[in-house]
């Protein structure tokens, strides 16, 4: 599903320039649930933002799901965002004007949805997350965990082939975090590929595979024992 | 443009934003409503000053005689100075070349007038056919004094609109028989005056007529002159200041009356007069100009201000948009779209709501120098769209930079 190949990327602040990604080589497949853990610094964002498009690399290869992504203009990523890729955010990033259902089926709106498909196409991924009771609330009015089930709904509402989610669980307590992760298993086990960025071993433990960043360098890449969510909660 | 769905998402966008929606509206709406209301204003006192000189022809002397207040060439003080016939047919003979119309007055204050049983007091005039367009007097029935009422010492008399209805009350008074002071006239017209009421509540006669049967023999109360306007207002202007200055010296000097002696000899000349205000009319205009058009820079400017307020203020939402698969001109769009349905629909508010005000204010307005205060529609309307274009322009900017920035780099502000 995904493949990256040498991928280098500095930042340039002023005269400095900070060498973040060394030489990234790593493949994902399809319907894997893979963590990227590393301290503080260590480039995971950085890395999962060029695999969401949000970001460009400086240098190295990226494919994904068949397509080569380079030389992408602004319209042309929108595009692949929207049809291949959802987001979880730390911080969720709900729109705040915007209802529960109205935000997981604003991506529908960008895919040229009519409405009342959109709505309904909604609702069926709130109902998902658990959320149903609560379309028409506004983000404000949703507790942390909540919200991020309304944003994860929003990840899914377009379909995606990958889900990327940076620090999902990173603004939320233990209780809430393990069922953001049960519903994240939940949604891999029906197949949908998924990666995580983390700093915390339980969360990355709930995953299938690890993969560790140090200095901009994966110094560590394996299969773990999935340890399931379910049990917590 | 015409996409429902796009027009779906703004409208829940500037509902959801009530506030935001509310002020940006105001700012365009009040800009819009203050300009109308002093273009109103602005044209109102135009309308109100011309109107007053509409009352009288716009470029006429009088001359008025008094009481003298300086000794010259060893004559008292204190000497009341009597305007003759002589006096008026000097002037004439003297400037016939510059003037238009002409007449002598000769006035009975507060004349006791009879028809049957109906009375009333009147100004009684006698004056010359010219007066008629000297007063901008319109006749409505019968006509005006002519040349052989004069020759002849007609007992004839035109009366005011006024007087016409309070004397006959709605019957056709021509022909009929008023009586003056117990002396009897006919009435062969009746008119109207710009001046209104007060200027119809007069009688109106031969000067020859009004001197004999009044006892005036030859005295004449005051004159008037209308100068011949020339093509360019400053070139008559300048005349008539030369012939109000030269009647003023040659009547002072007939009568010995010393030149500096301002109460013996008043000459007043209207189109003097009317020049004044009416640069003062152009001047004001000007005023109202200036504010007006600071009106709609401040209005331009608060739409920009406020567009680059909600463009910074969205810049995550913006960010999330683009993560979702917004393409940046679709953001571009939406924020235009925005803001030109928000000023464009406050800016018509706005000129709505001053018109109205104007429509429902203008006639309660009880002021001579203030008269029907309106607005061409069309000039505020294209002062909206300018607001309009000009919220987009300082709009797009913004939204424009805002939709160029990485969604990364939108994303991460807080
Ligand atoms: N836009 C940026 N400009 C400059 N430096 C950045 C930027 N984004 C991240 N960095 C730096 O790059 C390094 C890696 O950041 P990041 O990928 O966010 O790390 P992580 O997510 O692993 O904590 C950090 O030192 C961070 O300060
Ligand atoms: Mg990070």
């Amino acid at each position: 599903m995904i493949q990256i190949k040498d991928l280098h990327k500095s930042y340039h602040m002023g005269n400095n320039s900070l060498h973040v990604l060394k030489g990234i080589n790593f493949d994902v497949k399809e319907g894997e649930l893979v963590s990227i853990m590393g301290s503080s610094g260590s480039g995971k964002s950085t890395l999962l933002n060029i695999l969401g498009m949000l970001d460009e690399a400086d240098e190295g290869s990226y494919t994904l799901d068949g397509v080569p992504i380079k030389n992408l203009n602004e319209k042309i990523a929108a595009n692949y965002r929207n049809k291949f890729l959802g987001f979880i955010f730390q911080s969720f990033n709900l729109i705040n004007y915007k209802s529960a259902l109205d935000n997981v089926a604003l991506p529908l709106y960008y895919q040229g949805v009519h409405r009342k498909e959109r709505v309904e196409r909604a609702m069926h991924y709130l109902d998902k997350v658990g959320l149903a009771p609560w379309s028409h609330h506004l983000p404000n009015e949703l507790s942390g965990g909540q919200k991020q089930r309304v944003a994860i709904a929003r990840a899914l509402a377009s379909d995606p082939k990958v889900l990327l989610a940076d620090e999902p669980t990173g603004a939320l307590d233990t209780k809430t975090s393990y069922e953001v992760m049960d519903l994240i298993q939940g949604i891999n086990d029906e197949g949908k590929t998924i990666l995580i960025v983390t700093h915390e071993h339980d969360i990355a433990q709930m995953t299938r595979r690890i993969v560790n960043l140090k200095d901009g360098l994966i110094i560590d890449d394996s299969v773990v024992e999935q340890v399931r969510a379910s049990q917590y909660v | 443009m015409f996409d429902i769905e796009r027009w779906q998402e703004i409208f829940e966008t500037l509902r959801k934003n009530k506030l935001r929606t509310f002020l940006t509206g105001l700012s365009v709406a009040s800009g819009i409503f203050i300009l109308v209301i002093l273009l109103g204003f602005s044209s109102g006192i135009q309308n109100g000053v011309t109107s007053q000189f509409e009352k009288d022809a716009a470029n006429s002397i009088s001359v008025w005689a008094g009481v003298t207040t300086k000794e010259y060439k060893g004559l008292n003080p204190g000497r009341y100075i009597q305007l003759k016939n002589d006096d008026f047919n000097a002037i004439v003979n003297k400037y016939d070349d510059h003037l238009e119309y002409k007449s002598p007055f000769y006035t009975i204050w507060g004349g006791l007038v009879n028809y049957k049983n109906e009375s009333g007091n009147y100004r009684i005039q006698g004056v010359l056919p010219d007066n008629q367009f000297i007063e901008n007097a319109d006749i409505s029935q019968g006509r005006f004094l002519n040349h052989s009422d004069v020759m002849g010492a007609k007992k004839v008399a035109v009366i005011g609109n006024k007087v016409s209805q309070d004397l006959f009350k709605g019957q056709d008074p021509i022909n009929q028989s008023i009586s003056i002071y117990g002396i009897n006239f006919k009435v062969i017209g009746v008119f109207y005056d710009p001046g209104g009421e007060r200027d119809e509540s007069k009688v109106m006669m031969p000067i020859t007529t009004a001197q004999k049967a009044f006892n005036g023999g030859n005295d004449i109360r005051n004159m008037t002159y209308t100068v011949k306007m020339s093509d360019n207002f400053n070139d008559a202007v300048k005349l008539s200041e030369q012939i109000s200055l030269g009647i003023e010296s040659d009547i002072k000097e007939k009568h010995i009356i010393s030149p500096d002696d301002i109460s013996a000899v008043r000459v007043n000349n209207t189109l003097e007069e009317a020049r004044k205000i009416y640069s003062l009319v152009d001047t004001i205009k000007a005023v109202f100009w200036f504010v007006g058009i600071g009106t709609i820079i401040a209005g331009v400017v608060g739409v920009g201000n406020i567009m680059l307020i909600i463009v910074k203020e969205r810049t995550k939402e913006i960010g999330v948009r683009k993560a979702l698969g917004a393409e940046p001109m679709s953001i571009v769009g939406m924020i235009l779209q925005e803001s030109v349905f928000v000023t464009m629909f406050s800016g018509l508010f706005g000129l709505i709501a001053g018109l109205g005000l104007l429509e429902v204010v203008g006639p309660l307005i009880e002021s001579d120098f203030i008269k029907y205060p309106q607005v061409d529609f069309n000039t505020a309307l294209a002062t909206v769209f300018v607001l309009v274009f000009a919220g987009a322009i300082a709009g797009f900017i913004p939204a424009y930079r805002a939709a160029k920035i990485k969604p990364i780099d939108a994303l991460r502000d807080e």
